[in-house]
């Protein structure tokens, strides 16, 4: 199997994955007690008129069948609906709230790559006094939840020493870079411990291999054992964490962005959740969900590029 | 000055076992290998051959001790520093690993695992490196050696993998090639093949051998000088013929006689009884006593040092004996 094939093939796998996750996004919401009538009519009862008028707006007499495909030909071009709630179109709603999550995310995926990899070294080649200590710093990042360690950055780096602002998105990209940057390391902090430990773990393993001692036995400088031999073979469960990790980071920056008081995509999601905005939860869970799969197949793909045992090359 | 190339003298390898607690795995080993010789080390698994290879390239497990001397070329390897050591691996000695498949690093072609020594420790150019690992490849019988440098070692049989391995070895151009059972892990019918490339190249470049088998019959077809290990020590030393014709220690003779031959069928195979034990968990006095069906209460005693008797060295106070 060579490489366009793989690629396709993987593909029409990630648009099957979306087109069942849309159904069920869709399909989940009309299950949900109450369903859409309790909210639209409020506390009132209106009569049998009244509510036939607003299913018919609202196509609700439509077979559900109907109303999801229609659904998702809108979602397709980018139209989610209308936000019940704010009478706004969805896709306003989240464009810039997207890009505000989207850039927090990386910013933090950054973060807990460099770190995470740096730290998990650090602990796996230099056994002894570092190892611990990098060890211990690894566990209070991993015990420490975010919201604490948002208000204890905001009190010493923002509050206490000015460096950073205290919240707001900012404006233009190195703006808000320098905004996001307390967020970002909130967000990422725990992650980085986990991602250390697994570092640590999978490149200990790595520098016990058969592999490795031939490479001693040839005399290669320690150094370059570990660039050439250690690293990439001890990468695969490094990106597996790392693709997890990330996919999380999206849902999870609900409470980073109420600390810093940034709009972003996962206040608006648990803000329609609890305001019952169906156009708007479907909206943002599809985005996440397509999020998700998409990570899932770079994850895939990086698999392809380590090892070639998993790549779709000629084979023997 | 010696004119031995390699000279183990009272080699000792200790591995820690708990607080406070060695283990030996090898006691006592004295062996000299000569420039262009090959020599065998013969012994059941846990008899420390294997150990007493490592050591030489100072290549023993995490926290073990090394005890004794180890010279190679007049100098001495236990006391050389990271940079000499790595030089000795580099250029001096190299080995050769019972798995290809795990001891050659899975993610990367062949071609970088035949030219990444090269191009480090010989400062050869890719280019250079390149053509030499195809030539060297054709030379341990691979002719499509372009389109297996780019392959990786999955897409290789065990043999064809420790071919390559063999081609990574000469193309160091070492003094002493550490063979560690090399053909242990292949096919019978890619066995002889594989040891057949290995020992003829090995002789045209006139490269010296520390071959370690438990097959005594295979180190007996290609080596000059075979040392028997048991239990950590080395209980004979002769060379090949004399000790396929006239082994003196007990030991040496079961190992022979329990090889199958495919001229007379015996029913049922002979085999030496009992259980081999590790030099760590052997008794005083001979430690292969308590297997030896000739032993007297006074073998239990003492343990037998290792003397010349007719040309051979044994360490057996019956060796005299027919």
């Amino acid at each position: 199997m060579r490489w366009p094939i793989f690629l396709a093939r993987r593909l029409a796998a990630l648009a099957a994955v979306l087109l069942v996750a849309s159904f069920l996004v869709y399909g989940l919401l009309y299950t949900v007690p109450g369903g859409p009538m309790s909210f639209l009519l409020g506390n009132r009862s209106g009569t049998p008129e009244q509510i036939a008028a607003i299913r018919h707006q609202y196509h609700l007499d439509q077979p559900f069948l109907v109303r999801y495909f229609s659904w998702l030909g809108d979602a397709l071009h980018g139209d989610f609906g209308q936000s019940l709630v704010y009478r706004q179109d969805v896709s306003d709603l989240m464009s810039t709230r997207l890009t505000t999550t989207g850039l927090l995310v990386l910013y933090a995926t950054g973060i807990i790559v460099v770190a995470g990899v740096a730290l998990g070294l650090l602990g796996a080649l230099r056994r002894g006094p570092v190892d611990t200590v990098v060890s211990a710093v690894n566990s209070v990042f991993l015990a420490t939840p975010p919201f604490v360690v948002g208000v204890v950055l905001v009190v010493v780096f923002a509050l206490g020493l000015g460096w950073f602002p205290v919240f707001g998105p900012g404006t233009g990209f190195g703006d808000r870079l320098y905004h996001l940057t307390l967020p970002a390391i909130a967000l990422s902090l725990g992650s980085v411990g986990f991602l250390a430990r697994i570092t640590r773990a999978s490149v200990g393993e790595e520098l016990g291999r058969e592999h490795v001692e031939t490479a001693r036995s040839r005399g290669l400088p320690e150094s370059h054992i570990v660039r050439r031999h250690v690293l990439r073979n001890a990468s695969i469960p490094v990106v597996t964490v790392t693709g997890l990790t990330v996919a999380g980071l999206i849902a999870g920056s609900v409470v980073v962005e109420n600390i810093f008081a940034l709009d972003g995509l996962g206040s608006l999601l648990v803000r329609a959740i609890l305001q019952r905005d169906f156009a708007v939860v479907q909206g943002v869970v599809l985005v996440l969900v397509t999020a998700f799969v998409i990570v899932n197949l770079v994850v895939d793909l990086c698999y392809s590029l380590i090892d070639p045992r998993l790549s779709p090359g000629e084979a023997a | 000055m010696s004119e031995d190339l390699l000279v183990l003298d009272r080699l000792r390898l200790e591995v820690p076992a708990g607080r406070r607690q060695w283990r030996t795995l090898v006691d006592d080993v004295s062996l000299t290998v000569a420039p262009g010789e090959a020599v065998g080390l013969v012994g059941e698994s846990g008899s420390g051959k294997s150990m007493t290879a490592r050591s030489v390239l100072r290549l023993t497990p995490p926290g073990a001790r090394l005890g004794g001397r180890i010279s190679f070329d007049d100098t001495s390897v236990l006391e050389l520093g990271t940079r000499e050591l790595r030089a000795l691996r580099a250029r001096r000695i190299a080995m050769i690993f019972q798995e290809p498949r795990a001891h050659i690093n899975p993610v990367r072609s062949i071609g970088d695992f035949l030219t990444e020594a090269q191009i480090t420790n010989l400062s050869a150019s890719p280019k250079q490196a390149h053509a030499k690992a195809v030539r060297l490849l054709a030379d341990v019988g691979i002719t499509d050696g372009e389109r297996r440098m780019r392959q990786h070692p999955h897409e290789l049989s065990g043999g064809l993998l420790q071919r390559v391995m063999i081609a990574s070895v000469l193309a160091a151009e070492p003094d002493l090639v550490l063979a560690d059972e090399p053909t242990t892990a292949l096919d019978v019918t890619t066995q002889s093949e594989v040891m057949a490339v290995l020992d003829e190249l090995r002789r045209d470049r006139g490269m010296a051998m520390l071959l370690i088998t438990h097959d005594i019959g295979l180190a007996a077809a290609t080596c000059d000088r075979i040392g028997v290990m048991y239990a950590g020590r080395i209980v004979e030393v002769q060379s090949a013929e004399a000790l396929t014709e006239s082994p003196r220690h007990p030991y040496s003779r079961g190992l022979l006689s329990s090889r199958p031959s495919l001229d007379r069928v015996v029913h049922p195979l002979p085999v030496v009884p009992g259980r081999a034990v590790a030099a760590f968990e052997a008794e005083e006095g001979c430690a292969f006593a308590p297997r030896c069906a000739v032993s007297t209460p006074e073998c239990s005693a003492v343990r037998p040092p290792l003397r010349a008797v007719d040309g051979a060295h044994v360490a057996c106070i019956r060796a005299e004996e027919p």
